[in-house]
């Protein structure tokens, strides 16, 4: 492997098909394609929700029909057909279950695939998870000793009718139904998602997790997940996905509202895998996302995202940060491969007083992938003394990619001190020949300096997540990270 | 009727006057037809996303001056860089003024873009370069169609010009509102080396708005050095539309020092169509009250092996908003490029914003690409320092204000620009120090 160099590195991952791709055969309830107020009206009765529900499902739908796709961000994709898409899939037979063995076993093996075993995962990790496949929750765990904490962790269509007055309160609130036309949409259409409720000065006991997967061939996923921290309490929730490998493109419109009252915090972390597409482009998930956080006095929401998957991912997890002092944070990890388009980034609005964000922006692209930074700081006139941090590196590797940078920079406030630096360079072959030289083979020199270049936001991960990144970064970068 | 149909009727008239033969003459309907279709670009264009044009377009600006005037150089001295010698090219009111001007055609033309545009001698210049590197945005192209006054500067081969040459557009105010399009071609040829220096300068406080563009064309290894003083009156708006298309190895630098104007639009491109090329941009905003100045620059870089070079700072006070867009674009053929782009900023005041944007987008991989980008305060240890050994504050901060637009001075090669320009920030700062340090 001596002779191992950025070249065949290259090569390697334009062959390197997408290990997770499999299919699930579980039998699976879906609507008819096409999406009119009768689909809305249809999904709602379904999942058994109350009146006001409804009426804020078709009021969203009607903004939506009203809006048109935005078209500004970096990427080229052709258009989906929003009529030739079927909004609602469930699982077949869905049973409460009280134990994993009660759980369809075909579903079990597909976890196990993914090295995500329920049972592994109770045992090593203590995580409690709502697993969704194909927009409905099918198993809860450790929801007992949650429930002890007065932790309310759930799927949002349980949550609608267990705790309508919280959900009423808060669902739309950081992201409107007229936000923008995916979130538009998903406020019509949403099957299912999470929702976390963490009461008073309550610490979460162990990181709450999801993981979203497509499955049902042309049905797209448009999960909603609301997480309210109240008054000083703390919760780290995790986010992972996996989907199967599909020829034709499926659309994923997600919208995650996190809402941080006074002295809480909420650290949301995602890894995404969803299927890019193979090496001529073709197929591929496009990654829709809307994902905004609101920080009270005090507060705290820390990102932190690694993407490694989608064919087209437009994702701007922002934070919007009222409350005085309250404090945002960004890390993010993008590959992109082959014919991957990301457009990925963050908004940072600094409303209260004291206030601080920071942005570290990690972008690695390889094949002839597009790999775009944007982002927004922008500092209100009342903003005393906010404090931004932004750093954008990325790391090309070919010459038939390319690493964009669009940073938006406003400052209203004359105390505002911000920072912004950006770099794009390649693998120097000084650092290679540097390993080189110490005996360390080029394949191991580019997966250490590629796992350098993402420590920072690496780092950042919760611990029984980190493995799972490195996991991703190993197949999108195959032959580089060890 | 608003300044749109009246510049498109206008132009119907100002064609009867023109050549028909020219092979101008079909670049400039096509001109016009484009700024047509366009319009006025608003704040919907992602390029002008920050800078509204509204407040400027609502005058009812005369397009052609109705009658000739004349200035008496002592009235206008002050504006020009006096104590050096130098070939100048005035116009007044957007028409030519003889005896503020000197000129030349001992082997360097230094004259006028209409007897350039009429004159067969100029004929093959003006087919090679003309409108070459300007795009075809709207506000270029209306320029375009309109073009018909401004300097024409063609350096030959190995020539070194000895002395900086001044470009000076003096408003009278004769008009109640003016509106001013000049175009300048510079062209330098191998070798040679040209310093220039423009001034756009309003006498009164009737409004003006000059829509300028200026094509440069360096040649192989030519060097050139342009400096645009912007200190005008607050009833004066600017957009400056300057192309550079660079050959290999020539080394081009634009200096923009803005102090002053209602609203100041600089787009500045360049064009780098060789290797080893070396591109700088560099500016000095200092402004106040409601005045807004726009900084929108691209580099692009075509061919391996070349350099840019962007340091821009900006001091914003009272209400004033500044704007800087700065876009890299590396092709994928332009390997080995080295890009650095920084934008400083101070805000003064509570009512002054800020809107920075700096853009990267890059396509190849072996390449030194970075930006950098703050906005901030004055070092308070640094005040206290000068305060606790007696400078007082407002002198102390002007001290630091001018030590953070320092690094762009460093650079001006001509040293009575430079002290003309340490007197405008003097003033501009209120404070009676020299800075020479």
């Amino acid at each position: 492997m001596s002779k191992y160099t950025e070249d065949d590195l290259r090569e390697e991952l334009k062959t390197k098909e997408y290990e997770y791709g499999f299919y699930t055969d579980i039998q699976s309830e879906t609507f008819p394609i096409g999406l009119n107020e009768d689909i809305v009206r249809a999904i709602s009765k379904k999942k058994e929700e109350p009146e006001w529900m409804t009426e804020w499902r078709l009021e969203s739908f009607k903004i939506w029909k009203e809006m048109i796709e935005p078209d500004w961000a970096n990427v080229n994709y052709t258009k989906p057909d929003f009529q030739a898409i079927s909004y609602y899939s469930a699982p077949n037979s869905k049973p409460k279950y009280d134990s994993l063995d009660e759980v369809d076993p075909e579903l079990l093996a597909t976890f196990e695939k993914l090295g995500i075993s329920l049972d592994e995962q109770k045992k090593l990790a203590g995580v409690a998870m709502d697993v969704v496949v194909d927009s409905v929750s099918v198993a809860t765990t450790f929801k007992k000793t949650l429930a002890e904490k007065g932790i309310v962790f759930m799927s949002i269509s349980e949550a609608i009718k267990e705790h309508p007055e919280l959900v009423k309160k808060y669902i739309g609130t950081v992201v409107p139904q007229k936000d923008n036309f995916y979130a538009a949409l998903n406020s019509a259409v949403f099957s299912d998602g999470s929702f976390c409720y963490i009461p008073k000065g309550v610490k979460c006991p162990m990181e709450l997790s999801t993981y979203f997967r497509i499955n049902q061939a042309g049905t797209g996923q448009f999960e909603r997940t609301l997480v309210i921290a109240d008054e000083g309490s703390y919760v780290s929730y995790l986010e992972g996905c996996t989907a199967p490998s599909r020829d034709e493109n499926q659309l994923h419109a997600a919208v995650v509202e996190l809402i941080a009252l006074d002295d809480a915090e909420i650290k949301y972390s995602t890894v995404q895998n969803w299927y890019p597409g193979n090496a001529e482009g073709k197929g591929g998930v496009y990654n829709f996302v809307t994902k905004r956080g609101l920080c009270e006095k005090n507060a705290k929401i820390s990102w932190t995202q690694v993407e490694t998957g989608s064919a087209v991912t437009w994702k701007y997890p922002s934070c919007i940060l009222k409350g005085d002092n309250s404090v945002g944070e960004f890390y993010s990890i993008a590959v992109t491969n082959n014919y991957q388009q990301a457009d990925t980034g963050t908004k940072m609005i600094h409303l209260g007083k004291n206030t601080k964000s920071t942005i570290i922006s990690k972008g690695i692209s390889a094949g002839k992938s597009q790999n775009s930074y944007r982002g927004l700081v922008q500092i209100s006139s009342r903003a005393e003394n906010a404090r931004n941090f932004s750093q954008c590196d990325s790391l090309l590797m070919g010459n038939e990619c390319g690493a964009h940078t669009f940073p938006y920079i406003e400052a209203k406030n004359k105390s505002a001190k911000i920072e912004h630096e950006a770099t794009t360079s390649k693998i120097g072959e000084d650092q290679i020949f540097y390993c080189n030289q110490r005996g360390i083979d080029t394949e191991k020199a580019i997966a250490l300096i590629v796992n350098g270049f993402s420590k920072e936001v690496l780092n950042k991960l919760p611990m029984e997540f980190a493995v799972e990144a490195q996991k991703l970064l190993e197949i999108s970068l195959e032959g580089s990270v060890g | 009727m608003d300044l749109k149909d009246k510049i498109v009727s206008s132009y119907l008239a100002f064609e009867d006057h023109l050549d028909d033969n020219s092979p101008l003459h079909d670049i400039r309907n096509q001109a016009i037809k484009t700024f047509e279709e366009k319009g006025f670009p608003t704040k919907k264009e992602e390029a002008w996303k920050y800078t509204s044009l509204k407040s400027i377009l609502n005058q009812d600006y005369s397009v052609f001056p109705k009658q000739e005037n004349a200035l008496e150089y002592r009235d206008v001295k002050k504006y020009f860089i006096h104590d050096i010698d130098s070939y100048k090219i005035v116009f007044v009111d957007g028409r030519y003024s003889s005896h503020l001007s000197q000129t030349t055609h001992d082997g360097i033309d230094v004259c006028l873009m209409s007897s350039a545009l009429s004159k067969p001698k100029y004929r093959i210049v003006i087919e090679n370069y003309f409108n070459k590197a300007a795009t075809k945005d709207s506000l270029s192209s209306l320029n375009t169609a309109f073009a018909g006054e401004g300097a024409y500067i063609h350096i030959r081969k190995n020539k070194l010009v000895e002395k900086p040459i001044q470009i000076l557009h003096f408003c009278s105010g004769n008009e109640s509102a003016l509106m001013l399009q000049p175009r300048n071609l510079i062209v330098v040829d191998e070798n040679a080396h040209v310093q220039i220096i423009e001034r756009h300068q309003s006498l009164t406080d009737n409004p003006v708005l000059t829509n300028s563009v200026t094509e440069i064309f360096a040649n192989k290894r030519a060097i050139v050095d342009y400096y645009k003083v912007q200190n005008d009156r607050e009833t004066a708006s600017l957009i400056d539309n300057t192309f550079i298309s660079q050959k290999q190895e020539s080394h081009c630098s634009v200096h923009t020092f803005s102090f002053g104007g209602k609203l100041t639009r600089n787009n500045l491109n360049f064009f780098q169509k060789g290797e080893r090329i070396d591109s700088t941009l560099k500016g000095v905003t200092i402004i106040g009250n409601k005045q807004h100045v726009d900084h929108n620059t691209l580099v692009h870089h075509i061919e391996p092996n070349c350099e840019s070079h962007q340091d821009y700072k900006g001091i914003f006070g009272d209400n004033a908003t500044g704007v800087f867009n700065g876009k890299v674009v590396v092709e994928k053929e332009a390997q080995k490029a080295n890009a650095f782009q920084a934008n400083n900023n101070i805000l003064i005041s509570d009512k002054a914003s800020i809107n920075t944007k700096p853009q990267l987008e890059i396509f190849a991989d072996d390449v030194k690409c970075s930006h950098g980008c703050t906005i901030g305060q004055l070092d308070e240890s640094a005040m206290f320092y000068m305060r606790s050994r007696g400078i007082p504050e407002k002198e102390a901060k002007a001290l630091l204000m001018y030590a953070f637009s320092n690094n762009v001075l460093s650079s001006v090669k001509i040293p009575e620009i430079k002290q003309r320009i340490t007197k405008i920030i003097a003033n501009k700062l209120g404070v009676n120090i020299g800075f020479d340090l």
